[in-house]
């Protein structure tokens, strides 16, 4: 999903810079409110544990491989805006120390997974989650299929610029069925993890969550004094 | 084992220290053993034959350059040790911007506190 030096003209990644710069200034702002002093350490683990997860590609077809994006996964535990900077972090560490994303594309590949993919996904999982019932089950269905959307959207943002700015002499239309294709393969294998992982988390600590906010309590009310062993 | 006081429920520290460890783990020990196939954007660019307009990184010399630190030979160490150095610049930078952020927000809520609008 990193798209190199030389797929998009300059036009449409100075387009994508101003966006994705517009977009950074915004979650900066907003990511303020989402920090307490528990999830700004907290968005550093994330932030962290994106970069190794995406370094881990999985086979999804013949000779073809995909690796979680983790927009919706970051989005789900640490607020949309707070995941937003978290992907852009990866993304820019990637490119600068790790020669991985052309460096005319750090604005296209942030716009693609951190705004469209993370935030847009994050919407996705947002408005799921109004009509799902308010269980930790839930959560962990919602934010997988809306983990498994987001790298549809993101490739769909590929497209776009593909369409804007790259060569010519391209069947756009073959392209178009060919990013989808192969992205919803994988994001069958990022909504898994994702589920897994907001799971996990959910299981350790859900007052971490945020987007578990306001799930009706587990009835697990400890006595002030707890002698024996609970029932379960 | 779910005892869970408001301290430790408040303690982040295990939770970090863990989740790094988890995070590390992963860098080192499985991020080796992913799949070297082409991903879902270059099957496509090689497919579609737009592959070719790939243009080198302008940092494929660095030290780190695709996930492998310069001078290790061995494959798999290679790949774990940058994988590790990577998660470290992660979680550091990301500590540093966070935390400003964080002091950024608590400064403006408290400034709210103090002045609520008439």
């Amino acid at each position: 999903m990193h798209i190199p030096d030389g797929f998009i003209n300059a036009p449409i990644s100075l387009a994508a810079g101003a966006a994705s710069l517009t977009g950074v200034a915004v979650s900066l702002r907003k990511a303020a409110h989402e920090l307490d002093e528990r999830r700004a350490p907290l968005a550093g683990l994330v932030a962290a544990f994106v970069f190794a997860a995406q370094m881990v590609n999985f086979p999804i077809a013949a000779g073809t491989s995909g690796h979680l994006l983790g927009g919706v996964l970051a989005a789900v535990l640490v607020g949309p805006w707070t995941g937003a900077i978290c992907l852009t972090l990866v993304l820019v560490v990637q490119g600068l120390v790790f020669a991985d994303g052309g460096l005319s594309a750090v604005g296209l590949n942030v716009l693609n997974m951190a705004f469209i993919g993370g935030v847009g996904g994050y919407a996705v999982f947002a408005m799921l989650r109004r009509v799902a019932p308010s269980t930790r089950g839930a959560v962990v269905v919602v934010s997988g299929i809306a983990a498994g959307v987001s790298v549809v959207l993101a490739s769909i943002g590929f497209w776009v610029e593909y369409a804007l700015g790259g060569t010519t002499g391209v069947n756009l239309t073959a392209v178009f069925g060919a990013m989808v294709g192969v992205h919803a393969l994988i994001g069958v294998g990022e909504g898994v993890l994702t589920g897994l992982t907001v799971g996990a988390v959910l299981a350790v600590r859900p007052d971490l969550v945020y987007g578990a906010r306001g799930l009706i309590a587990p009835p697990t009310v400890l006595p002030p004094v707890s002698a024996g062993a609970p029932g379960r | 084992m779910t005892t869970s006081t408001d301290a430790r429920r408040h303690n982040l520290v295990p939770f970090v220290v863990g989740g790094l460890l988890v995070t590390l783990g992963i860098a080192f020990f499985v991020s080796p053993l992913a799949s070297g196939d082409p991903d879902g954007l270059e099957k496509v660019a090689i497919d579609q034959g737009f592959d070719d307009t790939t243009e080198d990184h302008a940092l494929d010399d660095a030290a780190l350059a695709d996930y492998g630190v310069r001078g290790v030979d061995d494959e798999r160490l290679s790949t774990g040790l940058a994988g590790v150095v990577g998660v470290v610049i992660t979680f550091g930078v990301g500590m540093v911007v966070f935390g400003v952020l964080r002091r950024r927000g608590d400064a403006g809520a408290s400034a709210t506190e103090r002045e609520p609008p008439a």
